[in-house]
């Protein structure tokens, strides 16, 4: 039953979530302008021996070329040593439960999968991984992927300020502080927080332990509330344990669960706040993110009445299949529906086992390209994407050239928000159906009828979107899928990433042409919807064959009572 | 010689930001949470008579009909690694699941045929080892216990209070679901006799 106190915990999520938006966005406007805040007493002299020992002259400007092959070759380097650490896994301390070696090609999809900021995750981490590898490999790279994103979205931000300059900011610089100032303080506080409310942090060995009724039973523990704590701010996503964030450990009562989700949302959102900081108008900010709140109500309205109500096939209401009892039905479709508006991907339901129209509405929130806040810095420059083409659909209707905050917006800008929104749309409906027709794909199936075809459509989805979230009833620790999902990853994270980095060089360069009567104002209520009409159209019309097959389908079948 | 800097850079900021992020802050994050949470970050565990047997948190097997059931497990509760069936909301074998399961709970508890079993007796959990059901599931439970256990009438009014004294409210009163955990539920119960 939906009643007021479902209604309540939505609401109150809700408010928190506005409420720390513009606290956290203003701080950050502060931190990455280099200004002073609160915590530089506490952090600028080891931020300043960073920069030392890493021979960076913070005050060096890179124009958008240099920035991106910074960025490509640390991301690299970043992938090459967690993919070597898993390889030699058993070689190497910090393993407990002596775990052997991981696979070639399941190592490959997890370097991927973290440098991507996905978190796709093929393996079972309490029975492959070790935690040295959960620490210093996966840990690492939920902050380092998660301030990259950061990094591209201010790099962005200069383009768009800048003042016919080549210079889009150090990326170094920009790196090292979303790690010092954002993330990890961040990360610190909700560490504390998760382990009182017992989400383990030890390095101690699993726990055999004789049961009431005398069986052996063995409990996996481990450093997890540090990792959990980045996986969610991070939105990384990447659970410590196999069933991420729906295991006891992971997250064990509802509080856990309400800043778990607070966390997923958290940076992104501000991210929206510090955006219109940083342009020099709030309003500008407060436009997008109402566009990203109004979706967001409406995506979760549907998945909640979805999920809310009966089962024809199983004759339950409210399935809890997948579900946890402390967290109840709301939470679960809470937490679905901002892990995928989100790039997060951490799940506390399973989402193989929602309806089909809740997993419909995951589906296509990652679809739209993760823009209703999305991931950190990644949600914000992809909302940007659909910001130039509305601009430039708007200024095609009134026969102008397209403007934005001053800037002209032109063939290259276009081309390369064209190339942003097709990269990941490639991914998932050409992969889909190369898995869809060979046999290595359709092996792996854990549900027959239209509900296997979802599981496909599902997993590369959130490859080409970078989510990490899935259908887990596929087996994807095979070389097809893993291979698969890697390259959709790489696609899914680099299309977007480097177009967005042209475009911020391409802006920077271009001088700021003064506001007339005939700017086409892009703060306002007009502005908005319009903006809101591209993102479902372009949504809808890419996508709306593929979702008919699967979720659409299914859900029409179940009304009738079929199974498979 | 642009790329050759960009790469010593690349190795060095790495190799800062693995000491940082991903050795320093797990373990400086460990000490504090041993210091100011020692049960909790090790995992809740819970003794009886000086040995452990399990955790609060991760639900155990009880096949037997004398104690408390959890919720069905897709791992039959064996947390290495923990799992859920992921069967979708059209799948036949969740269907058949469903259908058994609404009968042996029905069955087993000697209750009328036409009783709305608590969803969540019907389901598999997320974890496979989710510790809790609704304090309903624990009510339907009472009679079989109570008999397999040769209680009379009074100590069944007991072995209800003790189930209304382990319901745990949503937290601060609005959040989450109220619930009732089973493994402390049957491990005090086996203390009452």
């Amino acid at each position: 039953m939906f009643t007021y106190y479902d209604i309540g915990q939505v609401v109150f999520y809700l408010v928190a979530l506005t409420i720390l938006t513009p606290l956290l966005g203003g701080y950050m406007a502060r931190v990455f302008a280099g200004e002073k805040n609160f915590l530089t007493p506490v952090f600028s002299k080891l931020e300043n021996f960073i920069y030392k020992l890493g021979g960076i002259i913070s005050a060096n400007g890179m124009d958008w070329k240099t920035y991106t092959v910074a960025l490509l070759i640390f991301n690299f380097f970043g992938f090459f040593i967690l993919f070597l650490l898993q390889l030699f896994q058993s070689s190497l301390p910090l393993n407990p439960q002596g775990l052997p070696n991981v696979s070639w090609d399941l190592s490959l999809n997890t370097a991927v999968s973290f440098m991507t900021n996905t978190n796709w995750q093929s393996y079972a981490g309490e029975t492959a991984l070790s935690y040295l590898i959960q620490m210093a490999g996966l840990t690492v790279q939920n902050f380092i992927s998660a301030a990259t994103g950061i990094a591209v979205m201010i790099a962005l931000i200069r383009g768009i300020v800048g003042k016919t300059a080549n210079d889009i900011g150090n990326f170094w610089v920009d790196l090292i502080r979303s790690t010092i100032y954002v993330l990890l303080p961040l990360a610190i506080l909700f560490t504390i927080l998760f382990a009182g409310q017992g989400v383990v942090q030890t390095f101690s060995n699993y726990k055999v332990v004789r049961t009431l009724e005398g069986a052996q039973q063995t409990i996996p523990l481990g450093p997890a509330a540090s990792q959990v704590a980045i996986k969610q701010l991070g939105t990384n996503g990447g659970g410590f344990f196999n069933v991420n964030s729906a295991h006891p450990f992971e997250n064990p009562t509802p509080f856990s669960n309400f800043l778990e989700m607070l966390a997923i949302l958290l940076i992104p959102s501000a991210l929206v706040y510090t955006y219109g900081k940083m342009v020099g108008s709030t309003r500008q900010g407060w436009t997008l993110w109402g566009c990203m709140m109004f979706l967001f109500i409406v995506l979760l309205t549907i998945s909640l009445w979805s999920e809310y109500h009966s089962n024809p096939v199983s004759q339950t209401s409210a399935g809890m299949e997948g579900k946890e009892t402390r967290f109840g039905v709301t939470n679960s479709v809470l937490w679905s529906v901002a892990t995928t508006s989100a790039s997060n991907g951490s799940v506390n339901a399973m989402h193989d086992s929602l309806t089909p129209l809740s997993g419909f509405i995951a589906l296509l929130n990652i679809m739209l390209g993760e823009i209703i806040f999305g991931g950190v810095g990644a949600g914000m420059y992809g909302m940007l994407v659909f910001v130039i083409l509305t601009v430039f659909i708007s200024g095609l209707m009134v026969g102008r050239t397209p403007e934005y905050l001053g800037k002209k917006i032109e063939a290259f800008e276009v081309k390369m928000a064209a190339l942003a929104v097709l990269a990941p749309c490639v991914v998932i409906l050409v992969f889909s159906a190369i898995a869809s027709v060979r046999n290595a794909g359709l092996s792996s199936l854990g549900n027959s009828g239209p509900h296997g075809f979802s599981e496909i459509l599902y997993a590369f989805t959130s490859a080409a979107g970078n989510n990490g979230s899935a259908f887990a009833g596929l087996n994807t620790n095979t070389p097809f899928y893993n291979i698969m999902i890697a390259i959709g990853m790489l696609i899914g994270r680099f299309g977007v990433l480097v177009p967005m980095l042209a475009i911020a060089g391409s802006l920077g360069r271009k001088k700021i042409v003064p506001v007339s009567s005939g700017t086409f104002k892009t703060d306002t209520f007009l502005f908005a919807l319009l903006l809101i009409g591209v993102i479902l159209v372009v949504g809808a019309l890419t996508f709306f064959p593929a979702l008919s097959l699967g979720p659409i389908v299914e859900h029409l079948l179940m009304l009738n009572g079929q199974s498979f | 010689m642009q790329l050759k800097t960009h790469i010593i850079t690349s190795i060095k900021i790495l190799a800062i930001m693995t000491i940082l992020t991903g050795v320093l802050y797990p373990v400086l994050m460990t000490v504090i949470a041993q210091l100011v949470f020692p049960n909790k970050s090790n995992g809740s565990m819970i003794e009886k008579n000086g040995e452990v047997i399990g955790s609060e948190l991760i639900a155990q097997k009880f096949q037997s009909d004398k104690y408390f059931w959890n919720r069905p497990s897709a791992i039959d509760y064996n947390p290495l690694p923990s799992g859920a069936s992921n069967l979708g909301p059209t799948s036949k074998a969740l269907k058949d699941f469903v259908e058994e399961r609404r009968k042996h709970f029905i069955e087993k508890n000697f209750l009328p045929p036409n009783t709305i079993v608590p969803t969540e007796m019907l389901f598999a959990s997320g974890s496979g080892i989710d510790p809790h059901i609704s304090p309903e599931a624990a009510f339907l439970q009472v009679n079989r216990i109570a008999q397999t256990r040769g209680f009379d009438e009074q100590k069944k009014v007991l072995l209800k209070t003790l189930v209304q004294n382990h319901i745990e409210a949503p937290q601060f009163g609005f959040l989450g679901e109220p619930r009732v955990n089973v493994v402390m539920l049957n491990l005090e119960l086996d203390e009452k006799k």
